[in-house]
């Protein structure tokens, strides 16, 4: 029963990141709540047998798409106020909380290995059979989902050009 | 051992409603853009891990793979929101998300 003791221990941790994440008022803290609670579901995710989503909640949600949200963020809190920022965030009031949520997970994933990474709940799905399931019955929607991040490249090319011709008009 | 997995469904499913609801009410109740891109990604992955849930549970690929094209969604719709935040932001020198109502051509 330890297996779902980990599922209910990763979803409690989830659940109070996601809360707290709604609800502070700076950015920064907001995101690193944000990502506690991705890293929460991506356990989750290895817990009920399905590794391969969560090493892609942990490589693109976790990785890279927060790295965007951290991009926006530091090019808005530019300057003196952003500096002054930077000292509140470095206050230990602000990370205590969200480590302790981190080494949480941090235990679960070291008991899991530790525990040779056996099939935890019934059934393990394997990277192998989502490929196969991937690009058999599914082969359309990979298509078009590439279109779909085709235009979303495009849109985002087309905002931000705007954005840094008008920065640099504003510079000259 | 049995195939039946050792969590219910109903308590996956349950986690993935809890956080789809507090996504939600991020989107309702912030202001600032920033927070409410954040409460869709919160959105975004409980509906993943609904599937993920759903998926364990009959022991199919499926699952995974709605999984897959909710997160290419996800990255589509931040880089998006996101130029759009930044043009927000230029404009109005805010980020309230109640002055998108001026917007002037």
């Amino acid at each position: 029963m330890i297996e779902s003791g980990l599922f209910y221990v990763a979803a409690a941790v989830a659940l109070v990141s996601s809360i707290m994440s709604v609800t502070r008022f700076n950015a920064a803290h907001a995101l690193v709540y944000l990502i506690i609670s991705l890293l929460a579901s991506a356990i989750i995710f290895y817990v009920l047998g399905a590794p391969f989503a969560a090493a892609l909640e942990v490589l693109i949600y976790a990785g890279a798409i927060m790295v965007l949200f951290v991009f926006v963020i530091m090019m808005l809190n530019l300057g003196a106020a952003g500096e002054h920022r930077e000292h509140q965030w470095l206050h230990p009031s602000m990370w205590v909380f969200p480590a302790m949520l981190c080494i949480v997970l941090l235990s679960e994933l070291i008991w899991v290995l530790a525990h040779d990474g056996q099939s935890l709940s019934g059934m393990v799905i394997s990277p192998r059979d989502v490929g196969i399931e991937l690009f058999g019955p599914y082969v359309l929607a990979v298509e078009i989902t590439s279109m779909l991040l085709m235009a979303g490249l495009v849109g985002a090319y087309h905002l931000g050009r705007r954005y840094l011709l008008d920065a640099r008009q504003e510079l000259s | 051992m049995n195939e039946a997995a050792t969590i219910p469904m109903a308590h996956g499913l349950l986690l993935a409603a809890f956080l789809f609801l507090i996504g939600l009410l991020g989107v309702m109740v912030r202001r600032n853009i920033i927070f409410v891109l954040m409460s869709l990604e919160i959105m975004l992955n409980a509906c993943g891990l609904a599937f993920v849930v759903v998926g364990a549970r009959w022991g199919q690929a499926d699952g995974q793979i709605m999984f897959m094209l909710i997160l290419s969604i996800a990255a589509a719709e931040v880089t998006v929101g996101l130029g759009l935040l930044l043009q927000v932001h230029r404009r109005m020198r805010t980020l309230d998300i109640d002055t998108a109502n001026r917007m002037r051509g």
